[in-house]
């Protein structure tokens, strides 16, 4: 008995050491700060420690946790932040499959979840469920669409598509389809890759004999930059599109003089100094590479990193308004908060400008992406 | 589909199959000595592309402090197996092998100019990452000799995520490549041969005559042998097993950074990358039935165009295809011999 009394005694002790200043407003991120994702995870994991402690006088926590891209971890995150941390809002995951797979849990428990994954499938088509969901990054049907007009532009008539052998890739094609197919584009060739090749010769074989104008590649990161040096290499003289998947200067570094010349869509926060002043997204997205690359190092920004801090963004000027109707911490606040993200009107972001509505819960239109080539080893805007 | 197209995507498959050929050899190697399915293969070969792309491009690779730390560990768990019969020369030697070795590796590190070209690049990178591998048997796999294959394989899996960590620790999220050994293109009938396909099939063509000759004619090779052959009858005879044991991941360590070496320049290669590509050469090791070296070899060159063919036929299904192929030999094998019980 006497022992118990000491086990209680301790106990109480360590319960009492926990530090009494709770923080008021709680943010649960579920990121991919591990695993195959990881180069989308860390920046947006260093993005999140740029963020504001104090939202409309109300002290902000933000619990970080890493999902390694595994969607029953992202899960399992998310489930632990709303139940034992009881946060006000979820963000994340990195990657689409991980995300898609939260939307359960946030909806069922009402809670606002921000993803920071590209798949529209993830707020379209709106239902009971994905009233909880939003996101930041734009939507692949929207640079689709602008690759394809890109494309028409310059007088492409066939193309190639390689893509990885994953969720991007499937998005990719079922997107590059639709958008090819509406400007009379052909789609000639499709061939698939993974991530962890060492080999493409035999899909870029493939390609090379279909010979079409031009070659998407639809990958994200660095890979990206394999089956282009693999076409290169067997003499591919058409165009090269990439995706904004690969909107990083490792991209480059890895690539070298074979990706000179490509084009590909991005938000405008790649090349923010090239924007002209007029842009309300030069000085949002100017901002936030400075603060980034003063924490992190010069040169170290990535595109991927903004949109944990757009969500931030969103979340800023959302918070004050649900302040406004509700407790932190109650479900009222949760759903006030859910509202009031839905009701963001003309807000700028670092990857453009968000409207969001009752059916559009990213909100990004045509200002949210620019077509951009790669020149002597930079960004370069095309007009 | 013609005769040019076969001949490229032959040539391709062999390159390929070259790598998973010497990762097959050195998971056989380690299995016959060991009974331990080598599962961090993949990551030496991971780690020794990322630390020869870190040299090439002239920064300081983060995997020397690893080797630091892992020398300094074994060391620990040295001592904690010799504490019985703590004699001088055995602390020394102890010693010499986990604290030495980095220091000095850690001193040509710092003594060698900023992108000293190539070869002097690959020679840096297999001294920094093979130690690492006796480190780990010591560590890991030495303590746990006598247990079942079972014991071993979840050991070897705990060392292969613990391994997939410290790489994202130490190289980052981000992938590398790095420049190759021969940027030369020599013509050959209808087919364009890279200096680098050359330098990979010659390099392990030169180690399997070399792994052959070590086998055959050294001491230290016969002593491998027999440690394979039988632990017990081996040990009876005076053969140290745990010697034996470090001797054989030494060789598995300096393999996979070798191959690591040679890949980097054809692919970009991530901290995680390894894995996939150990997992093609396990292929390869299976088939040869973890036992014998020409028919892994062959399996090897097998598995890379097996690779290579699906590649250009059903790309969306290259992977499912290679390691499909791993099934009907598992029939063959279990219908043609009873299983063998340790």
């Amino acid at each position: 008995m006497r022992r118990h009394l000491a086990i209680l005694a301790v106990a109480a002790a360590a319960f009492s050491a926990a530090p009494p200043a709770q923080a008021q407003v709680r943010i649960g991120v579920t990121i991919s700060t591990t695993g195959p994702a990881a180069s989308l995870g860390v920046p947006q994991r260093n993005s999140i420690a740029l963020l504001p402690k104090d939202i409309g006088g109300q002290s902000v926590e933000y619990i970080v946790l890493d999902d390694g891209a595994d969607s029953t971890r992202a899960v399992a995150n998310t489930r632990k932040l709303i139940d034992e941390s009881n946060v006000d809002a979820v963000v994340g995951s990195s990657t689409t499959p991980a995300s898609l797979a939260m939307i359960d849990v946030a909806s069922e428990k009402k809670v606002p979840m921000i993803s920071l994954a590209a798949s529209v499938r993830l707020i379209e088509p709106m239902d009971a469920q994905r009233r909880w969901v939003f996101k930041t990054p734009q939507n692949d049907s929207l640079m689709a669409d602008a690759i394809a007009e890109h494309m028409a532009k310059a007088g492409v008539k066939t193309v190639g598509f390689i893509g990885f052998n994953d969720a991007y890739g499937d998005g990719w094609l079922t997107e590059a389809t639709r958008a090819l197919e509406a400007k009379g584009i052909k789609l000639v060739a499709v061939e698939r890759f993974a991530r962890a090749d060492t080999s493409v010769t035999g899909q870029v074989l493939k390609l090379v004999a279909a010979k079409p104008d031009a070659v998407l590649i639809a990958g994200a990161g660095t890979p990206a930059a394999l089956p282009q040096k693999a076409l290169r290499e067997r003499g591919y003289a058409g165009k090269y599109y990439q995706t904004h998947g690969v909107a990083n200067m490792d991209f480059i570094r890895v690539g070298g003089k074979d990706v000179e010349g490509t084009i590909l869509p991005s938000g405008p926060i790649l090349v923010a100094s090239q924007l002209p002043d007029s842009n309300p997204i030069k000085v949002q997205a100017g901002d936030y590479v400075r603060r980034y690359e003063a924490a992190n190092g010069a040169g170290t920004v990535a595109t991927f990193g903004a949109h944990a801090y757009d969500a931030a963004i969103l979340l800023q000027a959302a918070i004050p308004v649900a302040l406004k109707s509700a407790k932190p911490g109650t479900p009222e606040f949760r759903a006030a908060l859910r509202d009031a993200l839905e009701g963001t009107r003309g807000q700028v972001l670092t990857h453009g400008i968000a409207d969001m509505s009752a059916t559009d819960h990213n909100g990004f239109d045509k200002r949210a992406r620019v077509m951009v080539t790669i020149q002597n080893g930079t960004w370069k805007l095309l007009p | 589909m013609d005769g040019d197209i076969l001949l490229i995507l032959l040539q391709d498959g062999i390159v390929n199959g070259a790598i998973y050929a010497l990762l097959a050899l050195s998971l056989v190697l380690v299995f016959a000595v060991t009974r331990v399915v080598f599962i961090p293969q993949g990551e030496f070969v991971a780690y020794g592309a990322l630390t020869y792309a870190a040299l090439d491009e002239g920064r300081l690779p983060g995997s020397i402090w690893l080797l630091a730390a892992l020398g300094g560990a074994a060391m620990l768990a040295g001592l904690g197996t010799v504490r019985r019969t703590l004699t001088a020369p055995a602390v020394l030697r102890l010693a010499v092998e986990c604290l030495l070795v980095p220091a000095l590796v850690l001193l040509a590190v710092w003594l060698t100019p900023p992108r000293p070209g190539v070869l002097v690049e690959a020679l840096l990178t297999l001294a920094i990452v093979t130690p690492m591998a006796p480190y780990i048997y010591r560590l890991a796999f030495q303590p746990l000799a006598e247990a079942s294959v079972l014991v071993l394989l979840i050991a070897s899996i705990g060392v292969h995520l613990a391994m997939l960590g410290l790489g994202l620790v130490f190289f980052g999220p981000e992938g590398f490549r790095a420049t190759g050994f021969s940027d030369a293109r020599y013509a050959v009938g209808g087919l364009v041969i890279p200096g680098q396909a050359i330098w990979i099939v010659g390099t392990t063509l030169a180690l399997m005559g070399g792994l052959y000759l070590f086998f055959d004619r050294t001491l230290s090779g016969k002593a491998l042998r027999a440690t394979a052959v039988n632990r017990l009858g081996a040990q009876l005879v005076g053969n140290a097993t745990a010697v034996s044991g470090r001797l054989a991941f030494l060789l598995a360590g300096a393999i996979g950074t070798l191959s690591g070496v040679l890949i980097a320049p054809l692919t970009t290669v991530y901290y995680d990358s390894g894995f996939l590509v150990g997992l093609k050469g396990f292929v390869a090791a299976i088939i040869g039935g973890l036992v014998s070296y020409p028919l892994a070899a062959l399996a090897a060159v097998l598995v890379g165009c097996v690779e290579s063919l699906s590649s250009f036929y059903a790309s969306a299904f290259k992977e499912v295809i290679v390691f499909t192929v791993i099934i009907p030999v598992l029939l063959w094998r279990s219908l043609r011999g009873p299983a063998e019980e340790e």
